[in-house]
């Protein structure tokens, strides 16, 4: 690939990303070529220099944020007639719902990927509270003088604080990987409105 | 390393390649190859992060009968850099700390 057929290609890629932000990053990357041409090399060698298509558009998306890509899908091409205005009126009883709905979806998924997060702390932290519990309530019993009731609850707490500590560190994990994969879904979702 | 690590040492990176003097994408990559590599889709989304955070500006200067935009560093981006200083004494004396441990148990 040559320069112009990389810029064109580029270009094509990322339809739907705002204009301005489309220029910015042409001009970066034509930039990057030409320099690297007066250095000696050559346009295609200078296009293979870059790297990956993909991760060139997954880098520039990752800069452009959600709202702005959905309000670039969503502005008329042309100013709105007159008809047109009149029909977007009497149309908010159906379109004013769906994008509540469509935002509240947003945000429940948002919510959700922090709720789980959060329940899997909570849950290592009532199994390490239940242990902290069950061996104080041991002593009680050592006070009574069951001996076989006491090393059995103490032996089950100090099992459930030894489990929370090892969940905590698997937990934490887990934590990373929904980060990831979180980040990884808005860059796909972002990936949907460049596409035409 | 950490990712999350990694990018704000990045940032970092490219503040101090335009610290003394003004300098553009590709001579800001050459500078810094010799110590992290830095490829040029990473680069562009910092440049822009940091353009947003005012801690850099661009202008456009005519070279070879184009146009090559050159950066040029503000002060939040220099007080970025001395904030890195100061962090970076302490990252430092917490690793000697726990070199120091790892000595002693040999």
């Amino acid at each position: 690939m040559n320069k112009s057929e990389f810029l064109a290609a580029l270009r094509e890629k990322l339809n739907g990303v705002p204009e301005e932000d489309i220029n910015k990053s042409l001009d970066f990357y034509e930039e990057m070529i030409d320099d690297r041409v007066e250095d000696g090399m050559s346009e295609e060698e200078a296009v293979e220099a870059l790297g990956s298509m993909e991760e060139i558009i997954a880098q520039i998306l990752s800069e452009v944020s959600l709202p702005k890509l959905v309000k670039e899908k969503v502005k008329p091409k042309q100013s709105l007639k007159a008809w047109e205005i009149v029909l977007i009126v009497l149309g908010a009883p159906i379109w004013v719902p769906l994008v509540f709905s469509i935002c509240s979806v947003v945000l429940s998924a948002y919510l959700t990927v922090w709720i789980m997060i959060i329940s899997l702390y909570a849950t290592d932290l009532a199994i390490a509270l239940s242990g902290l519990a069950l061996t104080t309530m041991a002593f009680v019993s050592l006070v009574q003088g069951n001996f076989a009731i006491f090393g059995m609850m103490f032996g089950c707490g100090l099992v459930l604080m030894g489990i929370s500590i090892l969940l905590f560190f698997g937990f934490n994990q887990v934590m990373k990987g929904i980060l990831w994969l979180s980040k990884k879904i808005l860059i796909g979702i972002k990936g949907l409105f460049i596409k035409k | 390393m950490d990712i999350q690590l990694k990018r704000g040492l990045l940032d970092v990176c490219v503040l101090a390649a335009i610290k003394n003097e003004d300098s553009y994408g590709y001579q800001i990559i050459k500078d810094m190859k010799p110590y992290v590599e830095i490829s040029e889709s990473t680069l562009y989304p910092i440049l822009r992060r940091l353009e947003k955070a005012e801690m850099l500006t661009v202008r456009s200067a005519e070279h070879n009968g184009r146009l090559r935009k050159y950066y040029h560093i503000e002060e939040a981006g220099l007080k970025r850099i001395e904030d890195f200083k100061e962090e970076w004494k302490e990252i430092m004396s917490i690793y000697s700390f726990v070199t120091r441990e790892e000595h002693s148990n040999e």
